[in-house]
């Protein structure tokens, strides 16, 4: 069987960074398995700007900005199966992989960084009733048919959902003569970033209805139109509210899922809120030498964090591979507290760290003028305003040394308590 | 005359009919509206092969359900379609209902159902641990199964067709004219076609197409019934179909795997005006959830990956309607459920009325054959099977659909293969692209390409099951 040291599952932007990692910490070896026919992933399709404030200090399009790690790769030598399907991985650390080329392989890893990115929920996950006619399709898939394949799945289209694909799309299609006619979100607040909600709606005239939703699809060879209604406090649609809205397509943007099937093979614990594996400060999972970063492990809001994310993960994986992992047995758990739904990584061994690693983790509401803290077996180790934060936009502490060394307990705790409060 | 058989409709009863027709020695064509078999009906449907017991005894039902039952691992072994006969329950909350089971249990006996047991509360849930608390007693019939419906019909279809039988897709018949020794047909466009015996599988339009033969002695209402469909993950929740008791004014939803291991819940029944309403209601959606919980809780909904419709042909005379109202020409009416578990005795059962009424010889063809040409299915083989495949055929090696692990080439296959798919449903349901959790959101494009590239098409012209169901509007400015 052929022995690589680190095989990295998925060659978008997390698999390509962590590949890179794991080169640059010293494994000669790499490979990057991907299964569509280039490296990039989801970016190949993003051809809107706004990539690489954070690493470049500029702004890329998608595609430029993946090109930035696809010349990487390729300047380290690193090798990349495309066109090439994982469809297991054993706990043990064999993947079994199928292409044209090579047919059914089988390859023993020192260590796996699984990177397989994440997939858009349908209409089915929401419940929307109705016809079942063409022109319903997530945001994702719309948009590789416009920017991909050259093709428009529609002419008059309602949006919902206000996440971040959920409106580059609306401004895709009206820049490409589409009308979009609104856009639906259900919670009382976007799930996109401000800048978005800004440059792809307001900017074009879009409206955002929030607190709404749909709640039937007519037609029935093609989508004729959809019935919305604005929704109460517990989200249930307010009948005397519906509205009937002609259009001939219904694009969705109702939340993504890390893509998890094959760590469910390989038993790997998944954390039921992120739907992605536990991990811990070097992105391993509870299988010992499989690692995950990127959207797998939770959705982010900007590819720059999945960037930076996947460099710990190669870096662990690396040094997983070449016995070189540091392991004191002192470790926390971490947990989230009050207003936030979840933290990764979601274990830490202090004396493990690099003091490059974050506490990433997203709020469970709109809050506003709080104090967030960072807890040592309920001991406030750190704290810092947040003047506002939203479930759309991912927050952050640095670990750094001084923080590192007081986390002598057994939990960290990561929540918010109102400013003005004790 | 151009034929001596014209079967009109491509659901399971049409396709099944044609294979049984097909082993002879006649001209037959399957007349079909729609662009797809199993377009309408036999889509949308519980995929059970019920155990027979539920039916009036001394019904058509009743006999061909029972018969069709025993006769559907043989067909589906030949056809190469998924059955699996994990046994049915049917689950009594309270002594009202014990009784009911009882009273099923008796019906059971009457109609020849093989094995049944009435199970106490102990037994059952020894079987289906996960049914909520309060069980007092099941009925068990272990000749129960699940299948999938357009598959079977899919394959039936075929292997008439391997057999000579011709398939008339998007054939709209308007208009039944009787001419000497036999009929003529005329479509939507005007073409016409001249045969020596007439079929009348066409489901929800039964009783329009026997009315154009001049028999009104029926009309077929279309009653609803809703479905949930949730992800594999969800799969085990029950190994068994589980009924509930029907009480009155409501026979109960079921909780049952699907035969390609995901799980349901539904059906509700409504009766509905327009025999083209297979729309999902907000309220039918409650209504199935709510009454699901009563045998079985805790699913989750956001496990679920889509919802969807059907309309079940129920006859105005209460049974199955297989006659010939007028020489030469045959119903096979009417044939709501249990007409999926019926379908291979209803075929052989519309043979035999033929034979009887001398409309036509029934000779035996030579070389006639009774299966299908396997199927490639990438996402049943062992890992050793896969590598042995695709060293055989590297075109097995690229993986279109990622939730299901469909490859090109069973792709390119099934758009091949005789009465093969045209539209992306039709590809969706011969293999099963875009029926995972993505829904299609992942393969959807390449299908769209795949299907333009062997149909020798525009991609703009690939639509999602015909018609006007276009999936894309134009090109990008």
């Amino acid at each position: 069987m052929e022995k690589r040291s680190v095989v990295v599952i998925g060659g978008g932007p997390a698999g390509l960074a962590a590949a890179i990692a794991a080169k640059e910490n010293g494994c000669d070896d790499v490979l990057i398995l991907e299964r569509d026919s280039n490296v990039g992933g989801i970016l190949q399709q993003c051809i809107h700007a706004g990539f690489g404030l954070h690493i470049f200090g500029e702004e890329l399009t998608g595609p430029e900005y993946a090109s930035r790690f696809h010349e990487q790769v390729d300047a380290l030598g690193i090798e990349y199966k495309c066109d090439t399907m994982v469809l297991d991985i054993s706990a043990d650390r064999v993947v079994t992989a199928v292409n044209t080329k090579d047919g059914v392989i089988q390859i023993e890893a020192g260590a796996i960084v699984l990177a397989m990115g994440c997939r858009e929920r349908s209409r089915g996950a929401v419940g929307i009733g109705g016809t079942r006619p063409a022109g319903i399709y997530t945001a994702g898939t719309a948009q590789r048919f416009v920017n991909i394949e050259g093709y428009m799945p529609g002419k008059k289209i309602v949006i919902l959902g206000s996440g971040d694909i959920g409106l580059i799309m609306a401004r895709r299609m009206t820049l490409e003569g589409a009308e979009v006619k609104m856009v639906l979100e259900v919670m009382p607040y976007s799930g996109g970033l401000k800048r978005n909600i800004v440059q792809c709606l307001d900017d074009f005239g879009i409206p955002l209805r929030l607190s709404h939703t749909v709640v039937e699809v007519r037609g029935r060879e093609r989508v004729e139109g959809v019935v919305v209604a604005q929704v109460d406090e517990k989200r249930q649609p307010i009948p005397e509210t519906f509205e009937y809205v002609p259009c001939d397509t219904l694009l969705l943007s109702v939340g993504l899922i890390p893509e998890n099937e094959l760590s469910a093979a390989a038993d790997i614990d998944i954390n039921r809120v992120t739907n992605g594996p536990f991990v811990d400060q070097s992105m391993m999972t509870h299988t010992p030498g499989i690692f995950a970063c990127g959207n797998v492990v939770h959705v982010h809001d900007l590819v720059d964090f999945v960037t930076i994310e996947s460099r710990l993960a190669g870096r662990g994986a690396a040094q997983f591979a070449l016995g070189q992992r540091k392991e004191s047995g002192h470790t926390l758990d971490v947990k989230p507290g009050f207003g936030v739904r979840y933290v990764v990584p979601s274990t830490i061994d202090p004396s493990a760290l690099h003091y490059d690693e974050k506490f990433l983790f997203r709020v469970g509401d709109v809050y506003r003028n709080m104090i967030l803290e960072v807890k040592n077996d309920g001991e406030v180790v750190y704290s810092k305003r947040v003047m506002q934060a939203a479930p759309g936009e991912m927050e952050s502490v640095e670990i750094t040394k001084q923080l590192a060394e007081k986390l002598t307990g057994s939990t960290v705790e990561i929540g918010l308590r109102p400013a003005d409060a004790k | 005359m151009q034929y001596d058989v014209i079967v009109i409709g491509s659901g399971v009863t049409g396709a099944m009919t044609a294979y049984h027709l097909s082993r002879y020695q006649l001209r037959v064509a399957v007349l079909d509206k729609n662009l797809e078999p199993a377009a309408e009906t036999s889509s949308a449907n519980s995929g059970i092969v019920h155990a027979g017991y539920d039916a009036k005894p001394g019904s058509m039902k009743a006999l061909l359900n029972v018969r069709g039952n025993a006769m559907m691992g043989d067909v589906c072994a030949k056809l190469d379609v998924p059955f699996k006969r994990i046994g049915s329950l049917v689950v009594a909350f309270s002594e009202d209902e014990a009784k009911t089971v009882q009273e099923l249990y008796e019906s059971g006996v009457k109609n020849g159902v093989p094995d049944m047991k009435v199970l106490n509360a102990e037994e059952t849930y020894a079987k289906e641990p996960g049914l909520q608390p309060g069980v007092t007693c099941a009925l068990y019939a272990p000749s129960a199964g699940i299948v999938c419906p357009y598959e079977l019909t899919t394959a039936a279809l075929e292997v008439a067709c391997v057999n000579g039988a011709e398939y008339l897709r998007q054939t709209e018949v308007t208009a039944i004219e009787k001419i000497d020794g036999g009929y003529r047909l005329t479509d939507a466009k005007g073409t016409t076609y001249e045969t020596r015996v007439v079929v009348n599988a066409a489901g929800l339009y039964a009783d329009a197409v026997a009315a154009m033969a001049g028999d009104t002695s029926f009309t077929i209402r279309p009653r609803k019934g809703e479905y949930i469909l949730f992800e594999k993950s969800m799969g085990k929740a029950v190994s068994h179909v589980v009924f509930q008791t029907p009480a009155a004014g409501s026979k109960g939803v079921l909780v049952s795997p699907t035969v390609d291991g995901n799980l349901y819940i539904g059906p509700n029944a409504n009766y509905v005006e327009d025999k083209r309403d297979t729309a999902t209601t907000y309220e039918g959606m409650n209504e199935i959830k709510t009454c699901s919980a009563k045998s079985v809780g805790g699913l989750d909904m956001r496990l679920a990956i889509t919802n969807f419709a059907g309309l079940r042909a129920t006859p105005s005379t209460g049974d199955f309607i297989l006659n010939e109202p007028a020489p030469g020409f045959f119903n096979a009416a009417g044939i709501e459920s249990p007409g999926l578990s019926a379908a291979p005795a209803v075929g052989e059962y519309v043979v035999e009325l033929i034979r009887k009424s001398g409309a036509v010889s029934l000779v035996e063809k030579d070389g006639w054959t009774a299966s299908r040409e396997p199927v490639i299915r990438f996402r049943e083989m062992s890992t050793a099977e896969r590598a042995d495949l695709v060293a055989r055929d590297s075109r097995y090696g690229r993986i279109i659909c990622r939730c299901e692990t469909v490859t090109e080439q069973e792709i390119r296959d099934a758009i091949r293969r005789p009465a093969g798919a045209r539209s992306v449903d039709g590809v969706k349901r011969r293999t099963r692209s875009g029926m995972g959790k993505c829904q299609g959101g992942f393969c959807g494009p390449r299908v769209v390409d795949i299907l333009a590239e062997e149909l020798g098409c525009d991609p703009t012209e690939i639509t999602k099951f015909g018609g006007a169901s276009y999936m894309l509007t134009g090109k990008t400015r």
